[in-house]
């Protein structure tokens, strides 16, 4: 959603740049559709009782979406199925229309956060499969993420390693919203399979862990999840620097995913403030944590902040680095940002073959 | 700085809960006898975490900040205001049983009134509120707002419910009948986990999150419409960090432009609702290590009405008496020092007695 709009290079240019997006969310026509990889005990559990979520919905969180599956409502596929179903027309509408040449497929609504474990594993392991069969092995400019079981460590360390040095994957997927802040020791076993397989780890913003979804109980708006989405990042993300991810897995890196990203600065000069005045509690914090999160962290663009004027971005990007942000649209998503409209701001050729392609080519390792 | 300078929040401690005994009705002081019961101090402010109380605040016996000679003389004394708003920090709103926390939150005032205000007449105070019960609470607020020398409402950054949140509003219409601002102070009652995604390990962790629980708390009240409802109403974000503030009001913009729909009485854009009804305390400045970033954070927030001087004494946010940030042009100093605190506290205009 982008909701100021000038006129652009890009727009007026007839061919439009190469651009990587690193959000796309590909779904499944009917749920029947992952039942090629699933085992029959599971296939008939989730047909009598469903896949709780530690939400108290059957299908959905009680926060409404804004349109009918949050998506573009011009994102009908024509031969039928919910937005993001078809190959055929995500490649019509937006790959070849907006020259995507890297895509990396985030799906949700997978077995992540399902309560009970053995069932997220299995179904996180059948979209493993589908993403392949379905998407990256029809189409190679996508590529795709390791969807992980989370609450349930170990089993996530063996999906990450079944499928470490396979071509289509590139990292491994998160949900924000986990039972426990990120860097809590439960969860290590995941960083360290993927620290081995070269996986970056991006958390992507949505899941339910068990608690409210801020520190003040539950709000009551859909806006106010979707803004609070900012909140619940910035705690894990401040798990994983305090309690020393970073250390234990120096070759990790971490993708923040649709969560925003203007928040970084404020939050990395709060965390060097409060490292300062309590270094007595976290000594095997070697450096300050923003210096931590400047080489280890990266930020997906959507939904992109869009300050008045606009150009005040310009302030955030330069403290953060240019080489932090991984353009992304969020597709087939109601608050796409299109990459036409997302920077209207007077930066330099380089800095937006790197805002919109070479950031990407970089973290996974595509030359694409 | 000048003499006329307001430090708008600066944390008194109450010595030990034997101090409150006089102040505690008899069932109350009794139970305290029967129950062993010691302190009621949260987590928010271990007792002995460096940020707590500066090393040099920190006195050989007893509790930093905790007699009026100590606040005197490190704190008013140091930084010469002219006026200083007590934040009392303690574990009032921890307690689950309503009675309990209405005369605790009672005492609390009690105390507070008659050691401190009563004693030196550059202080003034926040009345502590029992939100576990929105009924007792208003009538606290109505017992206590008779003293001009109570000039704010005080309530933590996390609790039960956002605070936007319906059931709060006839604490929003008593605050606002007596021209009372609610103070948001960082802290939690600890009734949900700290963070959105649960406990964290470490208190620098729980330190951190405060700004997450501020910026949650904003957009609960913008977005429920508690300004449409009491356009007069002020609102103070204590010890927040502050510096989060735009980059959270451009997410919030953005998508109250795209979801406006889901609450159409919020009919002006969330910075111009903060401009009207939101302002900050100044310690800690969440701030860049160079002064041109501060400045420049300075500009994004839009406004040189938004911050309000503070020491957040004896917490250690600085040191010496550097409470200003290196950089700030003078004219915003005098805002900051003076000027906003008295346009968001008119009762400090009033006369006292």
């Amino acid at each position: 959603m982008n909701v100021q709009v000038r006129p652009s290079v890009a727009t007026a240019t007839a061919s439009r740049p190469a651009i990587a997006d690193c959000d796309i969310h590909p779904a499944v026509r009917f749920d029947s559709d992952l039942n090629p990889w699933l085992p029959e005990r599971w296939q008939a559990y989730r047909a009598e009782y469903g896949a709780s979520r530690r939400l108290g919905m059957q299908a959905g969180p009680a926060y409404p979406k804004s349109q009918p599956n949050a998506s573009r409502r011009d994102a009908w596929p024509p031969e039928g199925g919910r937005q993001g179903s078809s190959l055929s027309f995500m490649q019509h509408q937006h790959l070849d229309a907006n020259n995507v040449t890297l895509g990396i497929l985030n799906p949700l609504g997978s077995g992540q956060g399902v309560s009970n474990p053995e069932l997220s594993a299995v179904i996180c392991h059948a979209t493993n499969e589908w993403e392949v069969a379905e998407w990256t092995g029809k189409d190679s400019r996508l590529k795709a993420s390791v969807v992980v079981p989370y609450e349930w460590a170990e089993e996530s360390a063996r999906e990450i390693r079944r499928w470490a040095g396979h071509k289509d994957f590139v990292q491994v997927l998160l949900l924000s919203r986990t039972a426990e802040p990120l860097g809590n020791r439960r969860y290590w076993p995941i960083y360290e399979a993927a620290a081995e397989a070269n996986f970056p780890v991006a958390v992507h913003a949505f899941g339910y862990g068990g608690a409210p979804i801020t520190s003040t109980g539950w709000p009551s708006h859909y806006i106010e999840e979707m803004t609070g989405h900012a909140q619940s990042s910035q705690a894990g993300l401040t798990s994983l620097l305090v309690e020393g991810v970073f250390d234990r897995f120096p070759n990790l890196r971490v993708i923040m995913v649709e969560a925003g990203f203007a928040w970084a600065p404020s939050l990395g000069w709060r965390l060097d403030k409060a490292w300062k005045t309590l270094r007595t509690e976290t000594p095997h914090l070697k450096e300050k944590p923003s210096e931590t999160m400047r080489r280890h962290v990266w930020w997906t663009t959507q939904p992109m902040e869009e300050p008045e004027p606009r150009e005040r971005l310009l302030d955030t990007i330069g403290w953060m680095g240019w080489d932090r942000l991984l353009f992304a649209t969020d597709y087939p998503h109601w608050d796409f940002d299109d990459p036409a409209q997302a920077l209207p701001l007077p930066i330099s050729d380089e800095q937006r073959r790197q805002f919109f392609l070479e950031n990407a080519r970089a973290v996974y390792g595509v030359t694409a | 700085m000048t003499g006329s300078a307001i430090d708008c929040d600066i944390h008194p401690s109450i010595p030990g809960l034997k101090a409150l005994l006089p102040y505690l009705p008899g069932h109350w002081r009794e139970m305290v006898r029967i129950r062993g019961m010691d302190e009621l101090n949260a987590i928010s402010y271990p007792a002995n975490s460096p940020l707590t109380a500066r090393p040099d605040w920190r006195p050989a016996s007893g509790k930093p900040a905790g007699s009026l000679e100590q606040i005197q003389r490190e704190c008013l004394d140091a930084f010469g205001a002219s006026i200083a708003i007590c934040n009392v920090l303690y574990g009032v709103q921890l307690l689950f049983a309503e009675d309990m926390a209405a005369a605790y939150a009672q005492a609390v005032n009690d105390w507070t009134r008659a050691e401190l205000l009563d004693r030196d007449p550059r202080l003034r105070a926040s009345i502590v509120v029992p939100l576990q019960s929105i009924e007792r609470s208003v009538d606290e607020i109505e017992r206590c707002a008779a003293d001009p020398r109570f000039v704010q409402v005080l309530v933590l950054a996390s609790g039960d419910q956002p605070l936007g949140k319906r059931v709060h509003w006839p604490v929003y219409a008593a605050a606002q009948r007596h021209k009372l601002p609610i103070g948001i102070h960082a802290g939690s009652n600890y009734h949900n986990p700290p963070t959105a995604v649960g406990w964290p390990s470490y208190y620098t962790e729980d330190y951190v999150a405060q700004a997450q629980a501020f910026q949650s708390q904003l957009t609960s009240l913008i977005c429920e419409g508690v300004f449409n409802k009491f356009p007069d109403l002020r609102v103070v974000l204590l010890e927040s960090g502050w510096t989060w503030l735009p980059a959270h009001l451009w997410r919030l913009t953005k998508y109250w432009r795209g979801l406006r729909m889901e609450i159409p009485w919020v009919d002006r854009s969330p910075f111009d609702i903060v401009r009207s009804n939101v302002r900050m305390s100044l310690q800690p400045s969440d701030a860049p290590p160079d002064r041109a970033a501060l400045e420049r954070i300075i500009e994004h927030m839009q406004s040189d009405e938004l911050l309000l001087f503070s020491t957040d004494y004896p917490h250690w946010q600085f040191d010496g008496t550097e409470a200003l940030p290196d950089g700030l042009p003078p004219a915003l100093v005098h805002k900051i020092t003076v000027e906003n605190p008295r346009a968001t506290y008119t009762r400090l205009l009033e006369p006292v007695r």
